[in-house]
């Protein structure tokens, strides 16, 4: 059995610094798109010592935010078309933001198009409520969701 | 009243506070006047009385349970504390919906094994249950399952995006997937999250996550006259009015359809009454914005013809008691 990972060669990219917030555009007691990715961006990729951030997997452009309606979109890039790790980056990016964020507002998870080859699938699993419970319900997948967005603390 | 009297909407009557997370589900006792039980992800089942003097509700039990264990519970004496629990395993993971056929002989059960069971009850043997059909055909969770109001044919939905009507056609007593109901036939595009039926049983409404809602209808006294299985068809698709998942829907005893979705909105739809060429049609009579702050996951009209009370859970643990009444 090789021990080999899916993307043996992710290419790494420096965290950007001094993200320059545009105060103007959301309202005081909501959330803006960049406080969204400061939740998100340093969650490590389940694979590889490395952030989301880092790894391209998701970027500042990431993010939309609906300010009326409390409704926040993330799409993220897996490293290569066939990623089997794409659910858990997903499950990751749910945990972490429900966490952080307050109950009421939606969010909306998926691939960016054209990004992953079971692109239609993922994002309806990432977006069925009883599909992401029952998976975090899973000790084994809690566990490693766990590692992945507590990693700095670690 | 008619239902098509003008100024009619929602009341809310009563907030039951609580269940200290989500609360999935909402069902009237059938039997009992104003008694609901509520299930939610804190792990307890509650039961709560409306009281005769004040008319208002209270939390009379809580019972808390394995949650997303497979296993499926009947109890029995709930009221006098004195309950004998019969346990039915058999799913591979959680159960997510159980009901009783029209005589409570047969109980059916489904979940994100991607198979619906059918127990029978047997008086004889202590009531315990048999298992008399394991019904594998969905490829993805099942949702929902349903006994039909009159007849003992069972409809499921999926998230593979179908609803699946069985029945037993046979000597054998064996129950087969007797019609599919999928995009090819006027049907969801996504997952299928419930079904509900008019109370004449010859109507059938459905919701999904491609955020519509469908009517369907069959001849319901060729059905019951023996002459065998017949076939469902599509009557109209109501879509535009929700802007998120469907979770819920649910035909009253007067032929209101309550809708209860992810963008927090509880919206009532009734028979417009003008047939046109196309056939009948549907129309929104009540649309109520912010019903819960979160997701409304079940709404349940209550069993009784007069008094057009609504209960609605939510995401955001909350029960809700709503009246549907003329405004002022």
């Amino acid at each position: 059995m090789t021990l080999g990972l899916i993307n043996a060669n992710p290419v790494v990219q420096a965290k950007k610094e001094g993200l320059v917030r545009r105060e103007d555009q959301y309202r005081d007691d909501g959330v803006d798109p960049l406080e969204i990715y400061d939740y998100v961006r340093d969650i490590r990729d389940p694979e590889h010592p490395y952030t989301l951030e880092q790894l391209r997997v998701v970027s500042e452009e990431s993010v939309t935010v609906d300010d009326k309606l409390d409704r926040i979109l993330i799409t993220f890039t897996p490293t290569i078309q066939h990623c089997s790790m794409a659910n858990i980056i997903g499950l990751c990016l749910r945990a972490k933001l429900k966490e952080c964020l307050q109950l009421h507002y939606k969010v909306d998870i998926r691939v960016s198009p054209g990004s992953h080859a079971d692109e239609v699938s993922v994002n309806k699993q990432l977006n069925d409520k009883e599909r992401v419970v029952a998976a975090l319900e899973n000790p084994n997948l809690r566990q490693l969701v766990d590692e992945c967005i507590y990693s700095d603390e670690i | 009243m008619k239902v098509m009297d003008k100024n009619l909407g929602l009341e809310e009557v009563q907030k039951l506070e609580g269940h200290t997370d989500r609360v999935w589900n909402v069902a009237w006792n059938p039997a009992a006047d104003g008694v609901i039980a509520s299930c939610s992800a804190d792990k307890t089942v509650r039961i709560w009385e409306q009281s005769s003097l004040t008319r208002s509700w209270t939390c009379k039990l809580g019972h808390r349970l394995g949650s997303f264990d497979g296993n499926t519970c009947v109890w029995e004496n709930f009221a006098t504390d004195s309950e004998s629990v019969s346990v039915l395993r058999g799913h591979e993971s959680e159960v997510k919906s159980v009901s009783w056929n029209a005589s409570g002989s047969l109980l059916a059960t489904c979940g994100r094994d991607k198979s619906v069971w059918i127990w029978e009850i047997q008086p004889e043997e202590d009531d315990e249950f048999d298992t008399i059909a394991v019904l594998t055909g969905h490829s993805e969770d099942v949702k929902m399952v349903l006994w039909h109001p009159t007849m003992d044919v069972l409809f499921s939905c999926s998230y593979d995006n179908t609803i699946k009507i069985w029945c037993s056609e046979d000597e054998d007593g064996d129950y087969n997937c007797v019609q599919t109901l999928s995009e090819l036939n006027n049907g969801h595009s996504s997952t299928v999250w419930s079904i509900s039926f008019n109370a004449a049983g010859d109507k059938m409404v459905t919701c999904s996550d491609d955020l519509a809602v469908k009517i369907w209808k069959t001849d319901i006294s060729r059905m019951q006259s023996g002459e065998g299985y017949v076939p469902w068809t599509h009557v109209c698709t109501l879509s535009g009015f929700h802007d998120r998942t469907i979770y819920s829907v649910h035909w009253s005893r007067d032929g209101v359809i309550a809708s209860g979705a992810g963008d927090d909105t509880i919206q009532l739809f009734v028979d417009s009454d003008s047939d046109s060429v196309d056939g009948p049609s549907y129309k929104l009579l009540v649309k109520k914005e912010k019903a819960h702050e979160m997701d409304v996951n079940s709404v349940q009209w209550a069993p009784d013809k007069e008094s057009r009370l609504l209960a609605s859970a939510s995401d955001d643990k909350m029960v809700k008691i709503w009246k549907l009444a003329s405004e002022p």
